[in-house]
């Protein structure tokens, strides 16, 4: 069924286009990777002695590695489109004769992209650490951290093949799992990392399992000689490794059914969680899909199945984010919601893969510029989450107030603005995918359209209840209700407000620019191929009539409840689904039910038999084949040192038997 | 040249060590007080040695036995006093002559009652260590089939003691259940040992590793020695189900006890699987292979559950080694070249993280007198680096990618998956349960608030430092650039392979040309 869709993507162009070998300024490329893992391993190493300079180290290296990206891409901007694909030879990694891979890096277009995103999103971010952490005693630390995860980032959208992109990847896993826990003298911070670590190890099972068969299949885990083979394997193995790479993905970016550590890992630091848990690791598995593109050309199933469970976590999400008093898990909720559109975007196949990665790319400049304004009301606020506890804050943070003004117009994809450009995209080719043929444009178009309604509701929930409305705190002096917490909201300082102004201003305009003569969609097209235009099955002007009708009416709803009418202090009962979706609808306790528990069970249940049965059984007969009962009974006694002479005396008398067996 | 030959590295570094522990015993009064700073200087000699030795090594043809030395001990049935190393053998000898400095350092202050006795019990364990040492080195240089079985029986006698007599509260207890296990094996693998004798050529040589391959057994006897040989080295390895010695012996031996035990000893079981069972014994090694196979991904999971529900910090380690030998028997019975490098580069890797384990185990309970994790909690904020260096060897026992375990880990994976890819999956699921054990592991023990009773817990002296430090860097280093590594391994397994009789599967889809081996050769300009 999507076979037509698909023959439009230039596989053998592509292959030609790999083969260019990295010169010039790309042969500098791996110090994108080298920078910031230099600045991580100087702080880590030279431990509290860098306390006083070690934050300026991490931005110094974090910045710089941004300039070698833009020298980069001015270098590729330069270069024709068939050329725009390089490979960097670094060494030879793993020589084990039948499985020989060098380590090597991949610039083209796709990597660039993402190379952008996180230098620049993650400079920002900081800068805006210096400030934010600037009480905290293992400040140094916290930036040695978030250089690691700048540099396996990196790796992990540089590797040239599956195996050097699984470092990556679980490099970015341990930095998000060391930053989570930042805070780890309390204890729920740490089960949180931990909580994180696990899920994305069962996603790995997938990665390994898929390289597995890689390699078994083609001799190879390259993404050269696994694309350029892609075509050849047959549709099973090909489906059984696009099914594998999306369990990964799932892992990773937080994606139905893998997808409960998002919200408890929000107990990080908040810049992380602008960093990490929205802008960057987390898109990840978007990243891997969109970058197998020619395995999944041959598995129009697993990709079916990578489009559902992207629809599935978009709904799950944004109800999730309707029902959470709590604002960095209402962001956490829509970050997977939004990653829930870029997967869906990514499961049409060719016609959604550049808007998958467009929409990843506004989508990281308008979350991260949410979290970091989300961190500047709890710096204003006593580190406070708990949205029925704001309210009015635009008199107090005007910057904070206009900075997340912007992201919230820009997810809620206000026209003009970027979320608008790239979600529209999203929502249009949903409609027009399979050709428009049978269920699946209405039902992934119709997801995708009424997500973007649930979107306004749930984001114009958080910015009213944050910033307009009744206070519903005391900052003391009468103002505000007298049994309210007492607060002194302020702005933040200029190292704060000057990166979320920054990333503003991304949010209004980084889409329009990328949208205007669909010039990011043509910069992708060395990766992606070129893809056909394919009508929808609605008018694209219905469309995006009905999308805007949809936000109206959500951002209404919200502004009638929490912006108009009074705000409860205390959560109201709500309904199922409200209950529901406070308590994740469940996740939780699913997967306690069906692998916490009988998990738990089982490990008891093997210590018990192990010391019991298996350890009495093999003892047992250890005993009886070392027999001659009286040497255990004697060295059992205590007469330890028999034992040597016996065991000599042993030596020697089977040496006679064999001696005399021999003459 | 280094590469002389005529010199016996290999007899040099056992009598080394060997003098060593006879100078810390022959040491008068005045002096014993400096028995340790002996053992560690003689240690430290070894270590040197042995880097000479390993640089007269030729990679180019490291599945031919180097550095070799051949006496006729007792020509009348055969034994000969034969030395030599493949890459395989090169690898373990260095792993063991690195370890050895690292765990004499690291019983400097194990032993509260050192001072009380005026340091005799100290000058005991580091002199059974040495002569362990030499031990060590000759087992993995062994080429004859009745030298390697006996100092596979006489390694037992310096464990024996550094168990029993200077271990924990339950030593003795631990100490003979170890030898009774052993012993077990070995009297087994005797009897193979006779049987086979008695089956091949003969002569003044008859013992001879290189005389005894390729005999043309009846199949039933072949099968029979097979067994003999594998389980003893299944015993020693240990794997699943006779592996409950080890996580008594763990508990109850002091923290570098277990280090060698574990790190190196038990891989004589490996090492004696992949150089004798499989050379010696090839059909009846595929007969066994798909039985041995279920054995290791069942210890693969089993020793991880079992893990995760110790209360024990030394038995949870122990139980870990018993997953991560799963996987290395797997390798090695997975018969593809790569799952058996990756086996063969595991038992070194194993090595580094599993006695960075141990030893910062043991510093642990140096500070609080106890391994049981309800013991500890916070302690992260307290001692740092002792927090941070035991995450980076946990990480490296879950096979973090860049870590060196990672490596030998995933070639085992990938391997397996070309010849039997429902265990490669199952096995698969290990990961999951490795990432379990050791952060349940580090979260109960480093995260939380701080304890009261731990809130002046010393960080890691700068002598702890220098004993986990060279095992870290030796984890990223092999992490990130395993090549000399694997340039040791990779043609043993060749060897050994063509010796089974087995090839590798091609890949369905692979290229025709030769694109991606470049590197077949081990070059890598």
């Amino acid at each position: 069924m999507m076979t037509t869709a698909l023959a439009a993507l230039p596989l053998e162009a592509e292959g030609a286009v790999a083969a260019a070998s990295a010169s010039g300024a790309f042969s500098v490329a791996w110090l994108l990777i080298a920078l910031p893992m230099l600045g991580a391993a100087v702080l880590l190493l030279a431990g509290r002695r860098s306390d006083a300079w070690g934050h300026w180290l991490g931005v110094l290296a974090s910045g710089s590695a941004f300039v070698v990206g833009a020298v980069l891409w001015f270098a590729m901007m330069g270069l024709p489109a068939d050329e725009r694909v390089q490979d960097l030879h670094l060494f030879s990694w793993i020589p084990a004769g039948a499985f020989s891979l060098d380590a090597g890096l991949r610039v083209d277009p796709l990597s660039l992209a993402f190379v952008l995103l996180v230098t620049f999103v993650g400079t920002l971010i900081h800068v805006y650490s210096v400030a934010y952490m600037e009480h905290d005693t293992d400040r140094r630390r916290f930036f040695a951290y978030l250089n690691l995860f700048v540099a396996a980032m990196l790796l992990l959208v540089l590797a040239d093949s599956y195996v050097l992109l699984f470092v990556g990847w679980e490099g970015v896993g341990l930095a998000s799992y060391l930053l989570i826990g930042f805070w780890n003298h309390e204890m729920p911070n740490a089960v949180a990392a931990k909580k994180a670590f696990v899920a994305n190890r069962v996603g790995d099972i997938g990665m390994i399992v898929a390289i597995g068969l890689m390699f078994a299949t083609f001799g190879a885990t390259d993404f050269s000689s696994v694309f350029g083979r892609a075509e050849g394997a047959g549709e099973g193995l090909l489906t059984a490794t696009g099914l594998m790479l999306l369990l990964a993905a799932t892992g990773k970016s937080a994606q139905f059914p893998l997808q409960s550590w998002l919200g408890d890992a929000m107990a990080g630091p908040t810049p992380v969680s602008a960093l990490i848990h929205a802008a960057t690791m987390v898109t990840a598995g978007v990243y891997l899909v969109v970058r197998s593109a020619p395995v999944y050309a041959g598995a129009p199933t697993a990709l079916l199945v990578v489009a559902i469970v992207g629809a599935i976590t978009l709904l799950f999400g944004a109800i999730v984010g309707c029902a959470k008093d709590d604002i960095k898990k209402t962001l956490a909720a829509s970050t997977m919601s939004q990653i829930g559109y870029m997967m869906l975007a990514a499961g049409l196949g060719p016609i959604g893969y550049a808007f998958a990665i467009f929409h990843l790319l506004t989508h990281g400049f308008f979350k991260a510029g949410m979290f970091l304004g989300a961190g500047s009301v709890m710096h204003g606020m006593g580190d406070s989450v708990d949205m029925r506890r704001f309210g009015g804050l635009s008199r107090y943070m005007k910057v904070t107030w206009l900075t997340f003004a912007a992201g919230w117009l820009a997810i809620i994809g206000f026209p003009g603005l970027s979320g608008f450009w790239s979600k529209d995209k999203i929502i249009e080719s949903a409609y027009a995918v399979a050709d428009g043929e049978g269920w699946q444009p209405w039902v992934f178009g119709t997801v995708a359209l009424v997500g973007a309604g649930i979107t306004a509701f749930y984001m114009s929930r958080l910015f009213f209840m944050t910033f307009h409305g009744d206070k519903r705190w005391s900052d003391g002096h009468g103002e505000g209700p007298a049994d309210g917490p007492v607060r002194h909201p302020h702005e933040s300082p200029r190292l704060m407000t000057v990166p979320m102004a920054i990333l503003a201003v991304g949010s209004v305009a980084l889409g329009g620019i990328l949208a205007f003569g669909d010039s990011f969609v043509t910069w992708l097209e060395p990766v992606t191929g070129h893809a056909e235009h394919h009508e929808p099955v609605l008018p694209i002007w219905l469309i995006m009539v009905l999308t805007f009708v949809l936000v109206i009416a959500g951002v209404f709803l919200a502004w009638r409840q929490y912006a108009a009418a009074p705000v409860a202090v205390v959560p109201p009962r709500g309904s199922v689904l409200t209950r529901a979706a406070r308590k994740d609808l469940y996740q939780d306790d699913v997967n306690e039910a069906l692998l916490m528990l009988p998990g738990q069970y089982l490990t008891r249940s093997l210590v018990y038999g192990d010391r019991q049965l298996v350890d009495g059984a093999a003892t047992g007969l250890a005993r009886v084949v070392a027999g001659s009962g009286e040497i255990v009974r004697r060295v059992q006694n205590g007469y330890v040192r028999s034992y040597a002479s016996t065991m000599v005396a042993g030596i020697v008398a089977l040496t006679a038997v064999v001696l005399a067996f021999q003459i | 040249m280094l590469n002389d030959q005529s010199f016996p590295w290999l007899t040099t570094l056992i009598v080394v060590p060997l003098l060593g522990a006879g100078l810390v015993w022959a040491l008068p009064g005045a002096a014993r007080r400096h028995a340790r700073t002996v053992a560690v200087a003689v240690s430290l000699l070894t270590l040197v040695l042995a880097v000479v030795a390993a640089l007269g090594f030729d990679t180019a043809a490291s599945a031919t036995h180097q550095l070799e030395e051949q006496v006729s001990w007792i020509p009348a049935f055969g034994v000969s006093y034969a030395l030599g190393v493949d890459g395989v053998g090169l690898a373990l000898v260095l792993l063991s002559v690195l370890l050895v400095p690292l765990v004499l350092l690291a019983a400097w202050r194990e032993h509260p009652d050192a001072v009380a006795t005026g340091g005799e019990r100290i000058r005991h364990y580091v002199a059974l260590v040495l002569v362990l040492e030499a031990f060590m080195v000759a087992v993995f240089a062994a080429r004859d089939v009745f030298l390697f079985y006996v100092l596979f029986e006489a390694m037992l006698i310096p464990v024996y003691f550094m168990i029993g007599a200077f271990g924990g509260l339950q030593r003795r207890y631990a100490a003979v259940k170890f030898l009774l296990f052993s012993l077990a094996g070995g009297l087994i693998m005797l009897a193979g040992v006779i049987a086979l004798y008695l089956h091949g050529p003969g002569g003044p040589e008859g013992f001879l590793v290189e005389n005894l391959v390729g005999l043309d057994l009846p199949v039933t006897t072949e099968r029979l020695l097979f067994l003999a040989f594998f389980l003893a080295f299944a015993i020693k390895a240990p794997m699943w189900p006779v592996h409950t010695w080890l996580p008594d012996a763990a508990e109850q031996a002091p923290a570098g006890t277990s280090v060698l035990l574990v790190g190196v000893l038990d891989k004589v079981g490996t090492f004696g699987m992949l150089t004798l069972c499989l050379p010696l014994f090839p059909e009846a090694s595929r007969w066994a292979a798909p039985v041995i196979i279920v054995l290791a991904v069942v210890s693969i999971l089993y020793g991880a559950l079992l893990a995760i529900g110790q209360e024990d910090l030394m038995r949870l380690i122990a139980y870990t080694s018993v997953s991560h030998f799963g996987f290395i028997v797997l390798g090695i019975f997975a018969f593809s070249s790569v799952s058996i490098q990756g086996a063969s580069l595991y038992m070194v890797n194993h090595g580094l993280s599993t006695g960075a384990l141990f030893l910062l185990a043991g510093f642990l309970v140096a500070r609080r007198g106890t391994a049981r994790i309800a013991d500890y909690g916070g302690l992260q904020k307290v001692t740092p680096v002792l927090a941070g260096t035991f995450l980076v060897a946990g990480l490296s026992a879950l096979s973090l990618p860049g870590l060196s375990t990672f490596v030998s880990e995933f070639l085992v994976l990938v391997g397996t998956f070309t010849t039997n890819k429902p265990a490669a999956i199952v096995a698969t699921l290990g990961v999951v349960l490795a990432a379990l054990y050791v952060l349940l592991t580090y979260q109960k023990v480093f995260t939380g608030p701080v304890r009261d009773d731990l809130a002046t817990t010393p960080d890691l002296s700068t002598r702890e430092k220098w004993v986990v430090g060279p095992l870290i860097a030796a984890m990223l280093v092999l992490g990130f650039y395993p090549a000399p590594a694997l340039d040791l391994v990779r043609a043993p397994a060749d060897v050994t392979l063509e010796q089974v009789g087995v090839t590798d599967a091609a890949p369905a889809h692979g290229s025709a040309d030769a694109t991606t081996s470049t590197t077949d050769d081990g070059s890598d300009q």
